[in-house]
């Protein structure tokens, strides 16, 4: 019970297991980072590499700067980084949507005999005049 | 007891591979086939380099770095964004 109380009741284990925290964020991000690389520089066509990096990357990014948040705590930088978390949440999918449409519109075919699924739609996007004022 | 140890131990190993990572995109951005692919190569820079900025921030102990993140990960958006509305639609602000 005094040991027990001893551990509860010191700062040493708050830190430690922030430390710890920290450490396993970190981790993960590497993971996450290696794999979104790895996808974009292994699959074969520009839609598998944007299925790669906007998912894998942005989680790594993300969780890198979720061991910031817990390093600093509630205060300063700390919050910055939960901003930063929520940005590339709110960001990656959108400019990487955006990305695949222009691919489709400057006409990138997919990798092997793989069509889009309604022929028309993809002619009606793709020769669509630029918009001019 | 050991934690606080590892914690500097780790970030040394973890930026060097990051930073290698980085590399690795920039082969995709150098040599790829399509325009968007590059595109592409350029956007996963710009999120591992805000990796990168986070890690400094440990590592240099100086936590402004975060806020460096931040601005290069709004960056990295707007340029994609510019990016991709010129090649799709030939301008950028239309």
């Amino acid at each position: 019970m005094n040991i027990l109380n001893n551990l509860f009741s010191s700062v040493d284990l708050i830190s430690t297991l922030q430390e710890f925290f920290v450490i396993l964020f970190i981790l993960m991000g590497c993971f996450f980072l290696s794999v979104g690389t790895f996808g974009l520089l292994r699959l074969p066509d520009v839609y598998n590499r944007l299925h790669a990096t906007s998912k894998s990357t942005t989680l790594g990014a993300a969780s890198i700067f979720f061991s910031g948040f817990i390093y600093f705590g509630f205060q300063g930088m700390g919050l910055t980084s939960l901003v930063g978390v929520f940005f590339l949440f709110l960001t990656a999918p959108t400019g990487s949507h955006m990305i695949s449409r222009a691919a489709q519109k400057m006409g990138v075919e997919f990798f092997g005999d793989i069509t889009w699924p309604i022929e028309s739609d993809a002619k009606s996007l793709s020769k669509k005049p630029p918009s001019k004022k | 007891m050991s934690l606080n140890i590892l914690l500097p131990t780790i970030l040394l190993p973890a930026m060097i591979l990051v930073c290698i990572l980085t590399l690795f995109c920039g082969y995709r951005a150098f040599v790829g086939p399509t325009i968007p692919d590059r595109v592409i190569g350029l956007d996963a820079i710009g999120t591992n380099i805000t990796a990168i900025a986070v890690l400094l921030a440990f590592l240099t102990g100086f936590d402004h770095f975060i806020l460096i993140a931040l601005v290069l990960a709004i960056i990295g958006f707007i340029t994609t964004v510019a990016a991709a509305n010129y090649f799709s639609e030939n301008e950028v602000i239309q």
